[in-house]
């Protein structure tokens, strides 16, 4: 793909972003967003906890926010430029930026909302260009509808095709479908794709839910407390995550201390004994050196529940534990195991009936070694 | 009925000079970020709270051909501002002015902001933002201020007393040929006079209220 770009041109269809935006405010309290990366076509997910500074990444590309120290650069034109004093402002920086909320211009008709960003083109490519989109996120049954009279999804898909009229040469979607059903999600996100096949352009798509990753991500770019932390293919950035924050918002509900006892190369193993306990935990070789202390991350959903001891198995971490309690969540249920040190495991209701799961019961938690993952702080 | 007449197009007058001019200071008030804003606002609001006599009194002084107003439209015109028609529009303009301001800065500042950054990230400029966006969606506030320094200029007694004095036909205005035929205990005709002003009060009230209850709203609730 990047070979092919080059062909047509130097840069085509890439977005390259350096800088640093400040923020003094009292009231929302200081913060710092230092960011450096490159988007090329296609969609790159953007992930991370609340508060990582995700919006305000938009807003610095958008124009809509001027970070103090910045070089971003779209298709190898400059859209700021601070060491030259350029700033484009957002009218001329031609981006698509959807917001959480669709944002529809409630005097108009979804008609009108989709052809206000054409105002330079003549009525025959209006009204051409908005049919097109109307139909390709099928929403041309509300042409004439006022936005106070159709869904939320509607309303966001017709936010989408209003922001995509102009012809953007980027796309920026902050966690455009919050709050919809994954399979709703699915259908307007392979719109977006199809309409993207032919024109490749880079598209920045926001979200915190691990969820969306894994269904959407061809790279993801993961942020944290205005850093970005990781970068890659999702299955390496959230299945392996290397730092503690990256692994908290990748849905690892197990962070444990504990300190390296042996290594074995030979293996491909190294042995961990938990902080403040006798239990040990083997791993898969990392970054860390005998007496070092690290931090291991294990989801909820990868540790298995037994009322027995296991025998013949493969995974070579068995530990003895207490039920301590059982709360129920949503389809699953949250068992609080201790065995060393406090352990999270998801179980299902039907599991908890069939093996009459009860808090105080003797337990044995198995866990693989490649579920146990080494983090940075 | 002379007097009525002249105060309705006092009033119409002043609506129409003041929303012009009241539209782009609004605007700049609820956009700007300056930290002056205050004092700015505080001189708009300040015929609020000042008795009328005072502004008038002021008024009276800088229209008169020892002030600076008076002497130049003295040098312009040939006469003073000053127990004019005009003076009076000046004077109504003046007094009005935060009926005008206060409304419009509301409702321009009501309006989702999300929705002028939608629009300049679809290529609008300030100008076509305002037009399209945020004029249309400020419509309800942009009435009230209307009716507002419509039902406040015709109403207004102090400022014209001092400024207009009582001439009729040129500055006897309602209020002032109500409080006429009371000082000549005519109080039939001031009766007649105070039934229409109470009457065009009420209409202009009910209409305020029933906008803001979207009774006529032009587009259906959000």
């Amino acid at each position: 793909m990047a070979g092919q770009m080059t062909a047509t041109g130097a840069g085509r269809g890439q977005l390259d972003a350096r800088f640093r935006y400040h923020r003094a405010g009292a009231s929302r309290g200081r913060f710092e967003l230092v960011v450096d990366f490159c988007i090329h076509p296609g969609l790159t997910i953007l992930f991370g906890p609340s508060g990582a500074g995700k919006s305000t990444l938009l807003d610095c590309i958008a124009g809509l926010l001027k970070p103090a120290a910045a070089r971003i650069e779209l298709n190898g034109e400059a859209l700021q430029d601070s060491a030259v004093d350029i700033f484009l402002p957002p009218q001329r920086r031609h981006l698509a930026y959807l917001f959480q909320e669709p944002a529809l211009f409630p005097h108009l008709t979804v008609e009108q909302n989709v052809s206000f960003g054409l105002f330079r083109a003549n009525e025959d490519q209006r009204v051409g260009r908005v049919q097109d989109l109307l139909s390709a996120f099928r929403v041309e049954h509300l042409a004439h509808r006022k936005p106070a009279e159709i869904s939320g999804g509607e309303a966001q898909r017709i936010a989408l095709a209003r922001a995509l009229a102009p012809a953007p040469r980027a796309v920026l979607l902050d966690e455009p479908l919050k709050g919809m059903d994954a399979e709703l999600k699915a259908a307007i996100v392979d719109d977006l794709r199809s309409w993207n096949k032919v024109r490749q352009l880079p598209i920045l798509y926001v979200t915190h839910q691990r969820d969306e990753v894994d269904a959407l991500g061809e790279r993801v770019i993961a942020m944290d407390r205005g850093q970005i932390v990781a970068q890659g293919a999702p299955h390496t950035v959230l299945d392996a995550p290397r730092k503690k924050r990256v692994a908290y918002a990748a849905g690892f509900e197990n962070h444990l201390s504990a300190v390296i006892q042996d290594i074995r190369e030979t293996d491909g193993v190294m042995r961990a004994r938990l902080a403040g306990s006798e239990t040990e935990l083997e791993l898969p070789l990392g970054y860390a050196a005998v007496g070092n202390r690290v931090h291991i991350a294990i989801r909820a959903g990868d540790i298995l529940l037994a009322v027995r001891r296991p025998e013949g198995l493969s995974a070579r971490n068995i530990l003895e534990g207490t039920l301590a309690s059982l709360e129920r969540t949503g389809t699953s249920v949250v068992c609080r195991v201790n065995a060393g040190a406090v352990f999270l495991v998801h179980v299902t209701p039907g599991a908890v009936r069939s093996l009459e799961l009860a808090a105080g019961q003797r337990v044995w938690l198995v866990i693989k070694t490649h579920s146990c993952h080494l983090v940075e702080d | 009925m002379e007097a009525l007449w002249l105060s309705v197009r006092l009033a119409v007058l002043v609506v129409a000079i003041l929303l012009v001019a009241a539209v782009p200071l609004a605007y700049w008030l609820s956009q700007t970020a300056w930290r002056g804003k205050f004092l700015v606002e505080s001189v708009i609001s300040l015929p609020l709270v000042l008795p009328p006599t005072v502004l008038g009194f002021y008024l009276l002084v800088a229209m008169g051909a020892n002030g600076l107003l008076g002497k130049l439209w003295l040098d312009w015109f040939g006469h003073t501002l000053a127990f004019t028609f005009t003076g009076l529009v000046v004077a109504s303009l003046l007094y009005s002015l935060p009926f005008a301001v206060q409304p419009l800065v509301l409702a321009f500042e009501s309006v989702d902001p999300q929705l002028l950054a939608a629009a300049a990230v679809l290529g609008a400029s300030r100008w076509r933002a305002f037009r399209k966006v945020l004029l249309p969606l400020s419509v309800p506030g942009i009435v009230t201020a209307a009716v507002l320094i419509f039902a406040h200029t015709l109403g207004e007694f102090g400022v014209v007393l001092m400024v207009g004095g009582n001439i009729p036909g040129v500055t006897r205005t309602v209020s002032i040929d109500i409080y006429d035929h009371v000082q000549s205990l005519d109080y039939a005709a001031a009766n007649r006079m105070a039934v229409a002003l109470l009457l065009i009060s009420f209409a202009v009230l009910s209409t305020i209220y029933a906008m803001n209850r979207r009774v006529w709203s032009p587009w259906p609730g959000r």
